[in-house]
């Protein structure tokens, strides 16, 4: 049967490690995803994980230690973090060229300095060309379910994945979770059947020179499997469904099918953007979600369907690419791009470096939205003393006085 | 829904004190939240935890910071002059405090409810954390399940050996003298 305990969503991703029976896990500790990799060799040390638990020196080495592991036939995991995942960087194009399946969980920190250990997904995001799948979680569950989803489509494709998860907000919640039944997922997922592995029986040589006779093949296989993982997200979530009882998708919609107002989202904030659009929708504002939850592959065919037609959409970044906009809204204008039902997009910066995205913050950008007429790159909610935009007598919203408590 | 801030020093256990609460109502059946406040952790240092307790039968769907909590937990009084812990309690809300002195000598204004208990002595008398660096989160739970009933002492009891596996005997002791010591003064 499965369990249902109260963990973090760091710990929950230990289990989503632990069930997808991850062989080799390489890493280096770095708050906040350290929780991951501590309880990673507690299972290991006591024996419920049969896996090789590598420490090492970097993330770099990590990295290093789960492309070997994965090309030698094992399933590889490793957790990282900002400063960390920057440093892996290196070797995640070298998982991609290999054509590796390895899994990924980055608890995105904002990146330094200023020192900060708190949420903003710039980490992950600037790790977006690089070739790797890309998901994220809004919740605990999905920290963990999410690993095995992942395992499910790489090792199809033969990609690695990353599972973006929040700083904090959803690292160092704890709040319920399912644990599934182990054979469950072991119907769901099998072992990992590598086509070529490290044999010292039957020696090859990998990673070697290519010319420019290959190497535009390759990469055009990289694209090619990354567009087939599109539709292998979608059967794999549904089946997801089927064997462990929740369907997961590469979008989610919420009130969104007569949504006049669509706010866009990612992440752990997005619960707060669904609890506006309840409170909007209860003042007769025909406002909707749509939840951003695979990145890379980008579902921009369904982005289009689910966009087209709008009278405005607004994106909410917790990230921010200097120089143009937030990193979602940009790729959401380019998805919707010369389509003749594209609806305006305003660009919404939110919550850099941890601060708190609240139920108001999305009435704030909920309010800027329906008074402005232009559509705007970046427009920051919640920098001190900055005004996003006038506000709508009827459309009152309680002012956000910095609560002076903390420290 | 209920919510909660623990107000503490690092060292203190203001985290796991959220966890361990959370662990109670789960027990019982309830959905919770649990969710820490960090800086970068400094012994001594100002912490902050919430902890969010749905309706039974409810869920939750919120992830923020709790700025109008419904009661308080404050396990350090000198916060109560330095940090401003009180900001945003609603009315007629709990302020449970460690400290040895009286709820009335506390100064708190009539709209809201205290507690006190002298949870440092608590948990000295038990070994928890050092003699200098008393953990007290245990005790001061104890004096909160006494004030409010949000969760029954048996689910707390059952929640320390979850989240406290490190000396849970003395641990529940400490919850359960708590329970019966805390001083409640009620001017609402």
């Amino acid at each position: 049967m499965p369990e249902r305990l109260l963990l973090t969503g760091n710990h929950a991703a230990a289990y989503g490690a632990m069930l997808a029976r991850s062989e080799v896990i390489s890493a280096y500790p770095i708050t906040p995803q350290t929780m991951i990799v501590e309880l990673l060799s507690e299972l290991t040390a006591s024996g419920r994980l049969d896996a090789k638990f590598i420490t090492v020196e970097s993330e770099h080495s990590a990295m290093a230690a789960c492309v070997g592991a994965s090309a030698a036939g094992a399933r590889a995991y490793t957790a990282t973090s900002g400063q960390g995942l920057a440093l892996m960087h290196e070797m995640l194009h070298w998982a991609v060229g290999a054509r590796l399946p390895i899994v990924l969980t980055n608890v995105s920190r904002a990146m330094a300095p200023g020192w900060s250990i708190w949420s903003d997904q710039s980490d992950i995001l600037s790790q977006r060309d690089v070739g790797w799948m890309m998901l994220f979680a809004e919740s605990v569950q999905e920290a963990q379910d999410f690993i095995i989803w992942m395992y499910r489509v790489a090792e199809q494709v033969f990609l690695p994945g990353m599972v973006g998860m929040d700083a904090f907000i959803l690292s160092h919640t704890a709040e319920p979770l399912i644990v599934h039944d182990q054979e469950a997922v072991d119907e769901y997922l099998p072992g990992f059947q590598p086509l070529y592995d490290l044999d010292p029986e039957q020696p090859r040589a990998y990673g070697g020179l290519v010319n420019r006779d290959h190497y535009f093949e390759l990469r055009y296989k990289v694209y090619e499997n990354m567009e087939r993982a599109g539709q292998l997200l979608i059967d794999a979530g549904e089946e997801f469904g089927e064997v462990l009882g929740h369907k997961y998708t590469p979008l989610e919609g919420f009130m969104l099918d007569d949504a006049d107002y669509v706010l866009v989202s990612a992440g752990a904030m997005t619960s707060n953007v669904r609890q506006a659009v309840r409170d909007l929708r209860e003042k007769g504002i025909k406002a909707g979600l749509l939840r951003v939850i695979a990145f890379r592959p980008f579902p921009v065919k369904q982005i289009r369907q689910k966009l087209g037609g709008r009278k405005k959409v607004a994106v909410l970044d917790r990230n921010m690419s200097a120089g143009h906009s937030g990193i979602f809204a940009e790729e959401i204008r380019s998805a919707l791009l010369g389509r003749p039902d594209a609806p305006p997009v305003y660009g919404y910066v939110v919550g850099i470096g941890g601060r708190d995205v609240r139920v108001e913050t999305a009435h704030e950008v909920m309010n800027d939205l329906l008074v402005r007429d232009e559509p705007e790159m970046s427009l920051f909610v919640g920098v001190k003393g900055l005004p996003i935009g006038p506000l709508r007598s009827d459309y009152e919203i309680r002012p956000l006085e910095p609560l002076e408590v903390m420290r | 829904m209920i919510e909660l801030r623990i107000h503490g020093r690092g060292g203190q256990g203001a985290v796991v004190a959220s966890k361990t609460l959370a662990q109670a109502a789960f027990l019982a059946g309830r959905y919770v939240q649990s969710y820490p406040d960090y800086g970068v952790e400094r012994r001594g240092a100002p912490v902050v935890a919430f902890a969010r307790i749905a309706e039974p039968g409810d869920d939750l769907f919120v992830r923020q910071d709790i700025r109008e909590p419904h009661h308080l937990l404050i396990l350090d009084a000198t916060l109560l002059d330095s940090a401003n812990p009180i900001a945003g309690l609603q009315p007629g809300g709990w302020v449970v405090v460690n400290t040895s002195d009286p709820p009335s000598a506390l100064g708190i204004v009539p709209r809201f409810r205290v507690a006190t208990v002298n949870a440092t002595e608590i948990a000295q008398r038990h070994g928890l954390g050092s003699a200098a660096q008393p953990v007290v989160n245990t005790a001061i739970l104890g004096a909160f399940v006494k004030a409010t009933g949000i969760v029954s002492m048996e689910d707390l009891l059952a929640a320390i050996d979850h989240e406290v596996p490190v000396k849970a005997e003395e641990n529940r002791l400490a919850a359960s003298e708590a329970y019966e010591q805390v001083l409640l003064e009620v001017s609402v």
